[in-house]
């Protein structure tokens, strides 16, 4: 499989372009290129602790356009940062690197978010950070939905073993933590999200025909 | 991948010698010792002031500082009796630039010190402004390290901006965080701007407006580099100001007024652009029951900087003679 959607920004390694996020190589899976059928690029973020899936899910089959997947740090063929410091804004960065390499650094260029889990707190993130470049955001079930602390809490610090493979294991510690919702399970916070003006609710399928047009 | 890592260990030798580009200040002392650990894979250096036998006594610097801003302050408490340990901060001064900063990594990183310092043992513990927070925070979370808890001018107070209209205020969110992105687009290849001594002393003075000329030249010596196109600073070019990612002023407040040990507050009543903008008024209903506040007239935001002699003498006092 090769990748006919070129990010302008950069290193492609095969169907893999490594997008440089600060001191972090992102991995982007290109898991299908651009269609005859043309249409805006579908972006899917994994979950907590999982990875980019390595082909079209059975689910985007029928999306029009180009379909990617982004590896979040310490996920994945990502970098494994030293000594942990995760955020979720860290996170958020990462899709944006996504978003500039699947639109080619044209603001006027759009995408659709999948996420799933921790991905859908990202996706909803993004879609409200770059309004004008996401048509939509999909938040689907996933590791990592529930979420963590909004707040500090009363356990202490500790260090974990090194990791040399992902997912990092301070990724599952720091971000255990989010327009339509396609959840099943609806904590309170993603409650919130579809109760607002504009959010549907709906299921994975139905939203991804809203979005493909 | 990062390679294997092993336990904690010293890394690299101990370095005793001051370079010749140090600019020379009355009173400032380079370190007695400078050597580096292994924070979870990460380089963390420390810088000690003193008798290497003495009973070790923390200093913990601020965001967009290093610890050699301690090289007046640290000599005075050494000189109570004291083996004064002070480390750059993950990004800052000498330690290494890691892919990620957070508040929780930074805490872990200070464990690794303390626990190459004194392991086992409490210490008294001096933080300002940022590491007066972090050592807030880490007070509470495990208070058997600490014997004593010096607060410079590091007591967070989520202070509203009073002429910024509600709608406005929701707007700016939005352009913060675009603004935010735009920036993280930009660190891979970002580099600090080069200049002269006295040109990153003048820069540096625009936010210290309160310090000293020399001073803040020294400050270029040893916090920054010299390459063939001038002098820049050693802070890991991706951070913007703060540089500890998503935190809010409460939750360092919160946990003031329940710490167990002695607590000293220092505040400073002069506001400046690198301090918290907190009212010591605001502070003194947080305060622990066992714990004090000294508020300065006419000291800005570096107490232990403008007043190093006023401020050693006030913090050798409160921790007691060394035993």
């Amino acid at each position: 499989m090769t990748a006919n959607h070129p990010p302008a920004t950069g290193r492609q390694i095969g169907a893999v372009t490594m997008l440089r996020h600060g001191k972090v190589d992102l991995a982007l899976h290109h898991l299908r290129g651009a269609t005859a059928a043309g249409g805006r690029p579908l972006l899917i973020l994994h979950g907590l602790g999982e990875a980019s899936p390595h082909t079209v899910p059975t689910w985007a089959d029928g999306w029009p356009g180009p379909v990617a997947a982004l590896d979040f740090t310490g996920h994945g063929a990502s970098t494994v940062p030293r000594g942990g410091g995760y955020t979720a804004e860290l996170l958020l960065g990462d899709a944006d690197a996504a978003l500039a390499a699947l639109t080619e650094g044209d603001p006027a260029a759009s995408i659709t978010v999948v996420g799933r889990g921790l991905g859908a707190y990202i996706a909803l993130q993004i879609a409200g950070a770059r309004a004008t470049q996401v048509h939509g955001a999909i938040l689907v079930d996933g590791p990592g939905l529930a979420g963590g602390p909004t707040g500090p809490t009363s356990q202490s610090f500790f260090s974990l073993p090194p990791a040399s493979t992902t997912p990092d294991p301070y990724a599952l510690v720091e971000l255990g933590e989010p327009i339509a919702v396609a959840s099943v399970f609806r904590p309170e916070w993603l409650e919130a999200v579809a109760r607002e003006h504009g959010v549907i609710t709906t299921t994975l399928t139905e939203a991804l025909s809203t979005y493909a047009s | 991948m990062p390679a294997a890592r092993g336990p904690r260990r010293t890394l690299g030798r101990v370095t005793t010698h001051a370079p010749s580009t140090e600019y020379p200040v009355p009173g400032a002392e380079h370190p007695a010792r400078q050597y580096d650990l292994d924070a979870d894979g990460l380089r963390i250096a420390v810088h000690e002031w003193g008798d290497e036998d003495a009973p070790p006594l923390i200093v913990v610097h601020g965001g967009f500082d290093f610890a050699r801003t301690y090289d007046i302050f640290a000599p005075k408490l050494a000189a109570g009796g004291w083996r004064v340990v002070g480390w750059d901060q993950r990004g800052h001064g000498d330690s290494e630039h890691p892919e990620l900063y957070s508040w929780d990594a930074d805490m872990r990183d200070a464990l690794t010190v303390f626990g190459h310092v004194s392991p086992g043992r409490p210490m008294p513990v001096v933080g300002h402004s940022k590491g007066g927070a972090l050592m807030t925070q880490l007070a509470d979370a495990q208070p058997f390290r600490f014997t004593h808890l010096v607060n410079m001018d590091g007591i967070p107070y989520n202070r509203r901006i009073p002429d910024v209209a509600e709608h406005e205020r929701t707007k700016m969110v939005a352009t913060e965080i675009a603004g935010w992105l735009d920036h993280r687009r930009s660190t891979a290849t970002a580099q600090r701007k080069p200049g002269t001594i006295d040109e990153l002393a003048a820069r540096r003075g625009r936010m210290n407006p309160r310090l000293d000329l020399d001073w803040l030249r020294r400050l270029v010596t040893v916090g920054g580099f010299e390459s063939a196109d001038g002098w820049r600073w050693k802070i890991d070019p991706s951070m913007r100001f703060g540089g500890f990612g998503p935190w809010r002023p409460e939750w360092t407040l919160m946990r003031l007024p329940g710490l167990p040990m002695p607590f000293l507050g220092i505040l400073g009543r002069e506001m400046e652009e690198m301090g918290w903008g907190t009212p010591p008024e605001k502070v003194l209903p947080y305060l622990p029951l066992d714990g004090r506040c000294e508020i300065l007239d006419d000291v800005g935001h570096f107490v232990h900087i403008e007043q190093p002699d006023l401020v050693s003498a006030m913090v050798l006092d409160f921790i007691g003679a060394p035993s």
